[in-house]
Parts: C-alpha cells; sequence; structure tokens
C-alpha cells in the first residue's frame, strides 16, 4: 500500500513547522501520521456540502474592551524571562545569516 | 475531610488554616514519590497564605468560601513568579510575570494552592506519561495510569493530598483522569471559566474546570472560578453559577437520554468496555428510579468526534505552540540565525507527542489539505452541533461513559498513538460543541478499578450536570 504521507512531505512539513528531524522520527512520523489520517477517512469521505464550518462553539465575534488607557505588564518583568534582553528588548541571533 | 467542611471548620475558627495546609504538606512529603503527582510543592507560600487567613479570622475579617482548603493547581495555569512548565522542557525556567484568572479568583476564595501538578506535556495526551518530568501513577494501583492529561490534578485529590484541584479539558483532560482515580470532574461550558493564563492548546476547545472528592465540593471550586472575565474575549458575559443550589433539586421529571452511540449496541463505536457500559446503564436505573424519565436516544454525528478532533485539535494546537521560538521565555538553543535558533530550540524542547501533533496540525492546514481534513473537520463540528440542538429539545441531559475502559497499565498504549487517541472517544463530543459534561465515579470495573459516568447538557446549562452527578453520587454510596 502506498504511504499516504511520504518521507519528503514529512520533511516539508517539518520545515515549515521549525522542527528538525532525524531519519527514524521522519519514518516514524510518516507511518504514525498515515494511520492517523486513516483513521479521518471517515470524515474525508463525508459529504458536507451546504454545511458551514464551526470555528468555534460561541456566537461571539470582535469583543472589544473600552478605549481607556490600563496598565500592561511590567516590562522588566517580562524582559527578566528572556533567555536573552538587552536595552529594555528582546536580543536574538541575526536574522538574515549575517554576523553583527 | 471535605473542602466544604474544611472551610466551615475553618471559617468558624474551629480549625486553623496554617494546620490543615500542614497536614497536607506532610502527606504530599511522605506518599508523592510514589504517585508523582506534583511537579511543584509550594510550601512555603501555602503556609504563609494560610497564616494569613488565620489572621484575619483572629481579627474577625470575612475570608472566602473555600477558607483554608487545600487545592491543586494543573502546571499549565499560569501562577505569579511560581515555576509554570506545562511539564515541557521548552518552559524551563519559565515564572509568568501574572497569574491565570481562575489561579486569582481561587486564591481570593481562601483556596490555598499547595503546588503545580503534572500533566501531559502541554496537556497533550491521555494518560500523564507524555510528561518531561515522567508519569504520575493512580493511586487507585500504582502500576495503572492516572489518566490524562490532568492527570496529576486528578491523582492529587484522589490521594488525599488535596481535597480539590483545577484541571483543563481540551478532549477531556478532567473528566477521564477523575474516571480513572475514581474522583468527580466537570469540564464547563465553553466560555464560563476564564482561559486567561491557561497556557493554550486548542483555543476553541480548551476549558479549565474543577476536580474534586465529591460532587459538592467540585460544585463550590465551580461556583467560585466560573463567570466573566473580561481579560478573556471568548468569556460569556453574564453567566452566573449556581452550581450548588442545584444539588439537591433531585432529578424527578428530568429527561435523561442514554446514547446508543456510546452504550455499545448496534450502530456504537467500538472498544467500549462491558464492566464499563454495564455501569453506564445502572447509573440509568438509579435516575429512573429516582423520577427521571430515561430513554435511549441516537446522536448519530458522536461517532465522527474522533476524527474531527484529531484534526481541529492539532491544528489548534501547531499554530498555538508557533509562540515557542526561543525569544521571549523559556529555552533557547543557540544557532547561527534566528532561525536555526528557533528550529533548534523546538527541537530540543518539545517531546514526541507534542512533535507529533504539530506536525500533524501543520500537515492538516497546510496549502492542499486544509479542505480534505480541516475545513471537513470543521463542518463535521456543525453536524454534531446540531445534532445535539436537535436531542436537548427532547432531553435535559444525556449519559455516557466517561471512558471506553478503567485505567489501563503504565506504558501500555505509549508506542502507537492511536491506541491512545481511542481513550478520548465519549469525552470529545462536549468539547466540539462548547458543552459542559461531569464525570462522577459510579462504582468499579471487573478489575475493582474506578468507573466513571458522564452526565453532558446543554451550554449554559452547567448547574444540570452537578444536579445529576449528585443524584448518582448519591446512589454508588448507597451500593457500597
Amino acid at each position: 500500500m502506498a504511504q499516504r504521507i511520504s518521507e519528503e512531505e514529512i520533511v516539508h512539513v517539518a520545515r515549515l513547522a521549525c522542527l528538525a528531524l532525524n531519519d527514524d522520527e521522519v519514518k516514524l512520523f510518516s507511518q504514525q501520521l498515515g494511520a492517523i489520517l486513516d483513521h479521518a477517512a471517515d470524515i474525508e469521505a463525508l459529504d458536507v456540502s451546504g454545511l458551514e464550518p464551526t470555528n468555534h462553539p460561541l456566537p461571539l465575534s470582535n469583543v472589544t474592551r473600552a478605549d481607556v488607557p490600563q496598565d500592561s505588564l511590567v516590562r522588566e518583568e517580562v524582559l527578566a524571562q528572556a533567555p536573552k534582553a538587552r536595552d529594555g528588548q528582546f536580543v536574538v541571533p541575526p536574522v538574515l545569516g549575517e554576523q553583527p | 475531610m471535605s473542602a466544604t467542611a474544611i472551610a466551615a471548620a475553618v471559617q468558624a475558627g474551629q480549625r486553623s488554616a496554617l494546620d490543615v495546609v500542614n497536614e497536607h504538606l506532610a502527606l504530599i512529603e511522605s506518599a508523592d514519590s510514589e504517585v508523582r503527582a506534583y511537579n511543584l510543592v509550594t510550601a512555603q507560600a501555602a503556609r504563609l497564605q494560610a497564616a494569613a487567613i488565620d489572621e484575619r479570622i483572629a481579627l474577625g475579617q470575612s475570608v472566602g468560601p473555600l477558607a483554608g482548603v487545600p487545592l491543586a493547581t494543573k502546571d499549565n495555569l499560569c501562577t505569579k513568579g511560581v515555576a509554570t512548565t506545562c511539564s515541557s522542557k521548552i518552559l524551563e525556567g519559565y515564572q509568568p510575570p501574572y497569574d491565570a484568572t481562575v489561579v486569582t479568583r481561587l486564591r481570593e476564595a481562601g483556596a490555598v494552592s499547595v503546588g503545580k501538578t503534572n500533566l501531559d506535556e502541554f496537556a497533550m495526551g491521555s494518560s500523564t506519561e507524555h510528561s518531561a518530568n515522567g508519569p504520575t501513577r493512580n493511586p487507585r494501583d500504582l502500576t495503572k495510569v492516572p489518566g490524562g492529561s490532568s492527570g496529576g490534578s486528578a491523582a492529587s485529590v484522589a490521594a488525599g493530598f488535596t481535597p480539590i484541584a483545577v484541571g483543563s479539558d481540551t478532549g477531556g483532560s478532567i473528566r477521564q483522569p477523575a474516571a480513572f482515580c475514581g474522583v468527580v470532574g466537570m469540564k464547563p461550558t465553553y466560555g464560563a471559566v476564564s482561559r486567561y493564563g491557561l497556557i493554550a492548546f486548542a483555543s476553541s476547545l480548551d476549558q479549565v474546570g474543577p476536580i474534586a472528592n465529591n460532587v459538592a465540593d467540585a460544585a463550590a471550586v465551580f461556583d467560585v472560578i466560573a463567570g466573566h472575565d473580561r481579560r478573556d474575549s471568548t468569556s460569556i458575559s453574564g453567566f452566573v453559577p449556581s452550581a450548588q443550589a442545584a444539588l439537591k433539586q433531585g432529578v424527578d421529571g428530568l429527561r435523561v437520554g442514554l446514547v446508543k452511540e456510546l452504550a455499545g449496541g448496534a450502530g456504537s463505536v467500538p472498544g467500549l468496555a462491558k464492566d464499563v457500559l454495564a455501569r453506564t446503564s445502572e447509573a440509568c436505573e438509579v435516575l429512573a428510579s429516582a423520577g427521571a424519565l430515561v430513554d435511549e436516544v441516537s446522536v448519530p454525528s458522536t461517532t465522527l468526534g474522533l476524527s474531527a478532533y484529531y484534526i481541529v485539535a492539532p491544528a489548534e494546537a501547531s499554530s498555538n505552540l508557533a509562540r515557542y521560538d526561543g525569544v521571549r521565555y523559556g529555552l533557547r538553543v543557540d544557532g547561527a540565525t534566528t532561525a536555526a535558533m528557533t528550529t533548534a530550540t523546538r527541537t530540543a524542547g518539545f517531546g514526541a507527542e507534542v512533535k507529533r501533533r504539530i506536525m500533524l496540525g501543520t500537515y492538516a492546514l497546510s496549502a492542499g489539505y486544509y479542505d480534505a481534513f480541516y475545513g471537513k473537520a470543521l463542518k463535521v463540528r456543525t453536524m454534531m452541533c446540531s445534532d445535539f440542538a436537535r436531542v436537548y429539545e427532547r432531553f435535559d441531559v444525556l449519559i455516557t461513559p466517561t471512558a471506553p475502559t478503567t485505567a489501563f497499565d503504565l506504558g501500555e498504549r505509549t508506542t502507537n498513538p492511536l491506541t491512545m487517541y481511542v481513550n478520548d472517544v465519549c469525552t470529545i463530543p462536549a468539547n466540539l460543541t462548547g458543552h459542559p459534561a461531569i464525570s462522577v465515579p459510579f462504582g468499579v470495573g471487573d478489575d475493582n478499578l474506578p468507573v466513571g459516568v458522564q452526565v453532558l447538557a446543554p451550554a449554559t446549562q452547567d448547574s444540570q450536570t452537578f444536579r445529576v452527578a449528585a443524584v448518582l453520587e448519591q446512589a454508588a454510596a448507597v451500593q457500597r
């Protein structure tokens, strides 16, 4: 039986998800995700034309608060949780690959 | 001693909150090395809070309805300045700069949190084995899983470490461990309890709810934590909880439906154990003899719930967990570029089950597959909502088993994810529809382990679930 999700697809999806998988994980996820989607074949085969999607169980949209200034979290406390921070900002490695 | 009895004794000055808390801390100290319910015990903070309650009482000041009651807090609820890990390496060292609304409300009510309980990493699992801290064990039988993902919270209550706990429920994560551990667990209506400070797994399904040794204690916790919160945009405005008021109403004249698709007969989902089904049908007999009008009812789309859930929940999870990028909190594994750092951090920080669900969700949302899986699953959700709405025209509440079996062996289901996922087949419908549901212990299985029976009700009718559970609890106590 052809695999439902090929190993190439697993590698592609892992890149989208920012995960690095080793060869064993690629094989395993290809099998396991395939089996899970096989189980979902019942809904894949279903005729749902004419039905609207339910994204959310409540009939709510665009809940807004009053436009009044209020306190937010303390900046120092928030930055204290960051792996690296400096001068009130988060510090990250070069974004485009160039060395600083 | 029940939570309500402790609170009454503390309020009356008959018991010191500090003594109560110390007794429970001593129990945790002596027995949690076997159960492993806790990621962190916050003994010092608990003692300080208890002493402050005693001081207020000595001064004649008012204290809350849960004054001095020891509480276990699931480790995916943010606690200011106290490590909150979701049992994941990726949140190592994280101390939130704020409290979850539920945490605040419980503290203001006088409940004293004694620590943070273990869970399946990011609440993804049904056995509390997928934890970076190792598994929690079932206090009823240490060779069995406690269920999950709120396994630590359920185990804490079952072991007597705390009379009450809070958990979160995305596909059954409060109710199934409650059933496995022989305690009461309740998932409120979506939006009844604030999700502010609950670390997100699947935002359209997650709800925080109570776990307790008895229905009255669970109702007392529910009445404290439920209600509108402006910090959660999905909070129902105007919702006023009234669970405790419903406890003594009885079920005379109540219309009760046994869901055929989860009752083991023709057209039922497979894999439901005979002993669990027997207890469920005995629960219906008890309700009938208490005056309820009991009938079987078909809710056809229930059989599609599992498939829909295991598309929708991972899809939302893959999006929610994109925030763990090594920039703002938790773990960072260095890399030459930001992209390399993010990938290295996520690869080292997430466990296997979380990676599996992120992969599944990312796949289901990716170009070319979106309509086939995610789009379909959302429409199945619509089918389920209409099916339940139709059934609730003729019935006030519905009955099903909570879980297909009693607690299984540690290690039994960790290799094949599908064998784990099928655990959630009875609990998932309430999450997909947003309806409230409770699991109440009702006898034991052939293995002498607890069986839970589930009571479902329409949205915002949370008190009905407590009302029916109270009747079942009383009958179960008589039979014992």
